[in-house]
């Protein structure tokens, strides 16, 4: 495919996104009507509210710090306003994402009330507003693009052609020296040793095995069935989906069959190079697309069969399905509909290269479904209970 | 027009891909050698549910992706609509 441009924004520590946002981020919940009242005196910011940020403590409040840094560190934010209850846990997300390089101002509420915090951090976001409007898309490679990936509400036409029409651009990005990533640690049961054999060097092989027992173990120790209905959902077996086995093989689809991954990683941990990466993330979706914005990642392939209506706040979901009922009924959600190759007409090859186009177009600004229709399901992984 | 496809030719259940009625001769396609294959149907099987290619005994598995994808838990004859009422998974 050689070497393909974009028009997009390049940040300060030269990474790329490919949105502009003003990003109100709240510490805790308490912080959240603060950030929202923001958003609501500045037009065009966007406030991004969550349920947590209080009394977590150990390995869990490490993934909250890394998922709200890297949050406001995406390239996709221009500027961020941080508000929260107290200073010293505000100033540790203001430290994390000025480096970047991109500005960021911290609030916190203690010693001024919600009013005169509101008024002080209105002013910094009218002011970074003006700024960011300012800035200019200028052209970047492809390559540059980090590109995530995961399904939801599969079904069996995901494994047949949605899923692996994912397999296929992905190729073409990572032979073209992107950064792709892809993940769902429980939804590879069965298929694990398959997805071990995918990685590039015995080192990412152990890895990977490290996060699936990991995980395997976390859900053995919870599980009271076999978990049925929740992994497959009600949503998959609808679709025709049986066993989690059945759902791992064609959540595999979605990385091809030439590439290798190059490393697996923790939750929301940056990647260090170019390549595929596996990222142990559940297969919830709301949680796992926020765990790859919060890693960096600027834009997403969706991939459903019944018909998941998941958007993000500042990472755009790109989303494709192959059933053809579900782009009849539900099209306002579907980006890219590839029900072509399930009829013969179409082969996989010419479905990846359509995929890359509607990529590039949405880089370039065309708005996804989800973002139009205001789907921004930021949802933090909690570790266990706080404190 | 093909009614159902197969990811490999080991496998033993297609998939369809538009309703297929019970008593139907439907017709198939493997998806990696591009043969053409028939089944006829016991039952009724939705888009994207699965039809058995052959007979299957309990606790033998099914294969699909050329994979074990569960372990059978009701007689199943070739034509036969396979879901959750006669695979279970072998996990968890």
């Amino acid at each position: 495919m050689g070497n393909p441009k974009v028009l997009a924004y390049r940040r300060e520590n030269g990474r790329v996104g490919i949105r502009n946002h003003v990003v109100i981020l709240p510490l805790d919940d308490l912080s959240n009507s603060s950030c929202e009242k923001v958003a609501f005196n500045t037009k065009g910011c966007k406030a991004i509210p969550h349920a947590y940020g209080r009394l977590q403590f150990g390995e869990d409040l490490e993934l909250f710090f890394r998922t709200l840094i890297g949050t406001g560190a995406n390239p996709n934010a221009a500027a961020v306003v941080v508000i929260g209850i107290e200073p010293e846990w505000t100033n540790r997300v203001v430290e994390g994402i000025a480096q970047t390089g991109k500005p960021v101002t911290g609030f916190s509420i203690e010693r001024h009330g919600e009013i005169k915090t509101v008024e002080m951090a209105s002013w910094k976001a009218k002011e970074y507003m003006h700024w960011a409007s300012e800035l200019k898309r200028e052209e970047c490679d492809l390559r540059e693009i980090w590109v995530s990936t995961k399904c939801g509400e599969s079904d069996t036409t995901s494994g047949l052609a949605s899923n692996p029409t994912v397999g296929n651009a992905f190729e073409k990005l990572v032979n073209m020296g992107a950064t792709c990533s892809f993940g769902e640690t429980s939804e590879i049961t069965g298929a694990e040793m398959v997805c071990k054999e995918r990685a590039a060097t015995p080192e990412a092989a152990e890895q990977f095995m490290s996060l699936f027992n990991r995980y395997a173990e976390m859900i053995d120790r919870y599980k009271t069935d076999d978990l049925s209905g929740s992994q497959p959902t009600k949503g998959n077996i609808a679709g025709g989906l049986t066993t989690i086995e059945e759902k791992a093989f064609g959540n595999l689809q979605k990385i091809g069959k030439t590439i290798n991954y190059v490393g697996a990683l923790d939750k929301a941990v940056e990647p260090t190079g170019p390549g595929l990466w596996y990222m142990d993330s559940s297969s919830a979706a709301a949680e796992a697309v926020t765990l790859w914005a919060a890693a960096g990642f600027v834009v997403h392939l969706f991939p459903t069969g019944q018909g998941n209506i998941i958007g993000n706040p500042i990472e755009p979901v790109i989303k494709l399905t192959a059933n053809p009922r579900t782009a009849g009924d539900m099209s306002e959600h579907i980006d890219y509909d590839c029900s072509a190759i399930l009829r013969g007409e179409m082969t996989l090859d010419q479905s990846g290269d359509n995929l890359i186009d509607m990529l590039v177009r949405t880089c370039e600004g065309r708005l996804t479904a989800q973002e139009v229709l205001g789907h921004e399901e930021y949802v933090l992984t909690k570790l266990y209970e706080s404190a | 027009m093909i009614q159902f496809l197969v990811h490999e030719k080991d496998d033993s259940v297609g998939v369809a891909t538009v309703d297929i009625k019970a008593e139907e001769t439907a017709d198939g396609l493997y998806m990696d050698t591009q043969e053409k294959t028939q089944i006829k149907t016991n039952h009724d099987v939705p888009l994207g549910h699965k039809v058995a290619l052959k007979a299957h005994a309990v606790d033998e598995s099914v294969i699909k992706y050329g994979h074990d994808i569960g372990r059978v838990v009701a007689d199943i004859q070739a034509g036969d609509h396979v879901h959750i009422h006669n695979l279970k998974t072998r996990r968890w």
